[in-house]
């Protein structure tokens, strides 16, 4: 197929529209027999017309189309540590390096120290677990927003917000991301492959634990401890014991500066 | 462009006429597939490294008790060299349909795996997640609708930043998608579109191929027309998330357009355009000019030689605008928005050449859209002739039944303009070749002749003479028994006859 050199130079040149040539139809043109009618033809997505094309596309989507070829080794630096303060691990392939760190110190909570896969998420955690002024406003208005990008919607309850993600998103209920913050219960336990991990950022999870499963290293023990005296403020039902235990507590106290005196 | 495409593959074992019969092979597969309309293909990232290419070859079927002990020391291991190796051993078994089997048939063992690609160890996460992707890949659907507890995390992590992991985690999901309408089902509610919505103002080229690869999948479905394309479907509407803007983003030429890219991206508006669900709001978002000025950019690259693969992007690009040629809205659309520029003829001519020569059944497809243009637009009809590109056209006419029955349809276009269009036809290689045309045996071929013929006679008598002294009448003759060409060889014959 020959094109006319000047073609070529068309293209480089400038845009521009052609000055029509005038139009004049005659009407014996569309006149029986003869039925030709110029227009625009559209084809539906199933059409046969389009069976070649498609053919080549998914023959590109298995990859057979294009040579095969041997597969590049990803590129090996000197070994090197993570440079996150507390973090030990070695490293001696850049993309290993670059996520690890996007997984355990790309999105990490100042507070808790806990990990996030996104900045997204990791907002929606410090909003809920760290700042006391959503926890006064939550008392008044839906403040527990659905977690998955996209939805709106909001809640009065961290439970409400579950449920919603359940029914309507169809996300498991023991969603990793969605931990409630004051749970004892063990449908908040660590899903298995986390189980008897004491990895940093976890802390705050596995409180529930007995302390006597392993030894727990001192800054655990002290929000261990801290917990259980606030767990005895908080419980609904003060039986006598607890109420004399606090009181004997305070009244002891008294006593001693009462004797300093 | 696809160096790193070419990464991602085995290692080849075999030669070229090997090669080139599993090629026939996959060839007439799908195409008894696309006219079943079960087409669905699947797109496998394996990353062969040496050290795993050397240890035999062949990864070995893994037994029960095998992928058991793999999955414990995976998750409960002292050594995080060993967890990973042992997530390695099982990801190479499960290479294998009998070991992806015995995978989902074991009890626990998908939440263990989902347990590992949601801890806080971030090798063994990577490699939970290929162990995904090998399932994903499979083509029977329990082995992939097994992977469902998996979505709402791979969906999750496309809002991190670990392109690597980010790129496996789009693949699986285009898998899946591909997989039922029961895995849309669950995705679509789980934000799907919005998730993606939001990945694809990624940076990392990687990471948007693999993206458009899972829209294209999204988009190809069943059901995308009524429930995911259209505006009024809510949160899983592609057509009202920013998506569509973001795509013509990636078809824009220049500097920033990767190639990988834009073949994924260009087939994902194919699917949304020839929907026909609400083409004037692409329209409308600047469609028309941005693909236009891509077919001039695909046809610089032609000229330039660089035709790797140039022929996957340009099929997508030439249905688009053919396809949105057909819209009343771009009639009414302001100024920029139109496709009025020549060179648009220009770019379409070469690429019409490059068919010719590397793959012919695409020359229906660019004829098409030549059909789109010329149909209603005397401007183009007017850059045919001024650019000299009739007889280039008229080369055309031996390829087959279907691009001779194009080439006159095209002619006519222009014919039926009037007698100010058909001065230009003629004299010159028209009437020769209609003569030719008119000695084949297809009845569709002979009868765009006829048309061709009577337009022509009418706005340009002159040519009935000449005709007539070079056995115009005789050719007629041979079809004057055909029900179907009958009148139309009676009526050209009383023409020239009076003529």
């Amino acid at each position: 197929m020959q094109l006319p050199p000047a073609l070529c130079a068309r293209l480089a040149a400038g845009p521009g529209a052609a000055e029509p040539l005038p139009v004049e139809r005659d009407p014996a043109a569309g006149a029986a027999p003869f039925r030709f009618v110029a227009r625009p033809v559209r084809f539906p997505r199933e059409h046969e017309f389009f069976e070649d094309g498609d053919v080549q596309r998914h023959l590109y989507l298995q990859d057979v189309l294009m040579q095969v070829a041997d597969a590049p080794e990803k590129p090996r630096v000197p070994a090197f540590a993570c440079q996150v303060a507390g973090c030990c691990q070695v490293f001696d392939v850049l993309d290993d390096y670059e996520h690890h760190y996007h997984t355990l110190h790309g999105n990490v909570c100042s507070f808790c120290k806990r990990a996030f896969p996104s900045g997204h998420l990791l907002d929606a955690h410090i909003l809920e677990w760290h700042d006391s002024l959503f926890q006064i406003l939550s008392e008044r208005q839906d403040m527990y927003q659905c977690l998955v990008e996209g939805c709106t919607e909001k809640f009065k309850t961290s439970r409400d917000r579950k449920d919603h993600m359940v029914r309507m998103h169809l996300y498991p209920a023991d969603f990793r991301f969605d931990k409630p913050k004051k749970s004892r219960s063990p449908a908040s336990a660590e899903a298995p492959g986390d189980s008897g991990e004491r990895s940093e950022g976890e802390a705050m999870e596995i409180c529930s634990e007995p302390v006597a499963a392993s030894p727990a290293p001192a800054g655990e023990r002290r929000i261990y401890s801290h917990r259980s005296v606030s767990e005895l403020f908080l419980k609904p039902v003060l039986n006598v014991y607890s109420v004399l235990r606090i009181l004997g507590c305070t009244w002891a106290v008294f006593l001693i500066l009462n004797s300093e005196r | 462009m696809w160096s790193r495409r070419q990464g991602r593959l085995r290692p080849t074992v075999c030669g070229v006429e090997e090669l080139r019969r599993r090629r026939r092979e996959r060839e007439a597969a799908l195409r008894k597939a696309r006219r079943e309309q079960q087409l669905v293909s699947k797109r496998l990232l394996r990353d062969d490294t040496p050290e795993e290419a050397g240890e035999g070859c062949v990864a070995a079927i893994l037994g029960e008790t095998e992928v058991q002990q793999f999955l414990r020391q995976a998750q409960r291991g002292t050594e995080e060299k060993e967890r990973e190796g042992a997530l390695v051993s099982l990801r190479r078994g499960l290479q294998h349909p009998e070991t992806q089997q015995t995978f989902i048939r074991l009890e626990g063992s998908m939440r263990t795996l989902v347990g590992l690609l949601t801890s806080n160890q971030a090798l063994l996460q990577l490699e939970a997640a290929r162990c995904l992707h090998e399932l994903s890949h499979s083509e029977q659907s329990t082995v992939a609708e097994a992977c469902l507890p998996a979505t709402s995390y791979l969906l999750t992590y496309l809002s991190g930043h670990s392109s690597d992991f980010i790129e496996l985690c789009l693949y699986t999901l285009g898998n899946l998608i591909v997989e039922s309408e029961a895995v849309r089902r669950q995705l679509l509610p789980q934000g799907i579109v919005p998730a993606l919505a939001a990945c694809i103002q990624s940076p990392h080229v990687a990471v948007l191929e693999a993206l458009g690869y899972a829209l294209s999948q999204l988009l190809q479905a069943e059901e995308a027309p009524e429930k995911i394309i259209p505006p009024a479907s809510a949160s899983s509407s592609i057509l009202a998330s920013t998506l569509p803007q973001h795509m013509l983003q990636m078809l824009q030429p220049g500097p920033k357009l990767n190639p990988g890219v834009a073949v994924e991206f260009a087939w994902c508006l194919h699917y949304i355009i020839c929907s026909q669900v609400s083409n004037p709001l692409l329209i409308g978002h600047g469609a028309l000019s941005t693909l236009g000025l891509l077919l001039l950019d695909l046809a610089g690259a032609v000229q330039r030689t660089e035709d790797a693969g140039l022929e996957l992007l340009a099929c997508p690009v030439l249905r688009c605008l053919s396809n949105l040629l057909t819209e009343a809205a771009v009639e009414t659309v302001g100024g920029q928005m139109q496709l009025r520029d020549e060179r648009v003829v220009a770019a379409l001519f070469i690429l019409l050449q490059f068919f010719f020569q590397k793959q012919p059944s695409l020359l229906p497809e660019g004829l098409w859209l030549l059909n789109n243009l010329t149909a209603i637009s005397p401007s183009f009809c007017t850059s045919l002739l001024s650019l000299d590109l009739i007889e280039p056209l008229l080369q055309l006419l031996p390829v087959s039944n279907v691009v001779s029955v194009m080439v006159l349809t095209v002619l006519c276009n222009v014919a039926e303009k009037g007698p100010a269009y058909c001065q230009r036809l003629w004299p010159g290689p028209l009437l020769p070749a209609l003569l030719h045309t008119l000695a084949f045996s297809d009845t569709e071929v002979v009868g765009q002749s006829l048309e061709l013929l009577h337009l022509l006679f009418l706005y340009q008598p002159e040519a009935v003479q000449v005709f007539l002294q070079q056995s115009g009448l005789q050719a007629l003759e041979r079809h004057q028994e055909e029900a179907q060409l009958q009148d139309r060889v009676y009526a050209l014959q009383q023409t020239a006859l009076q003529g």
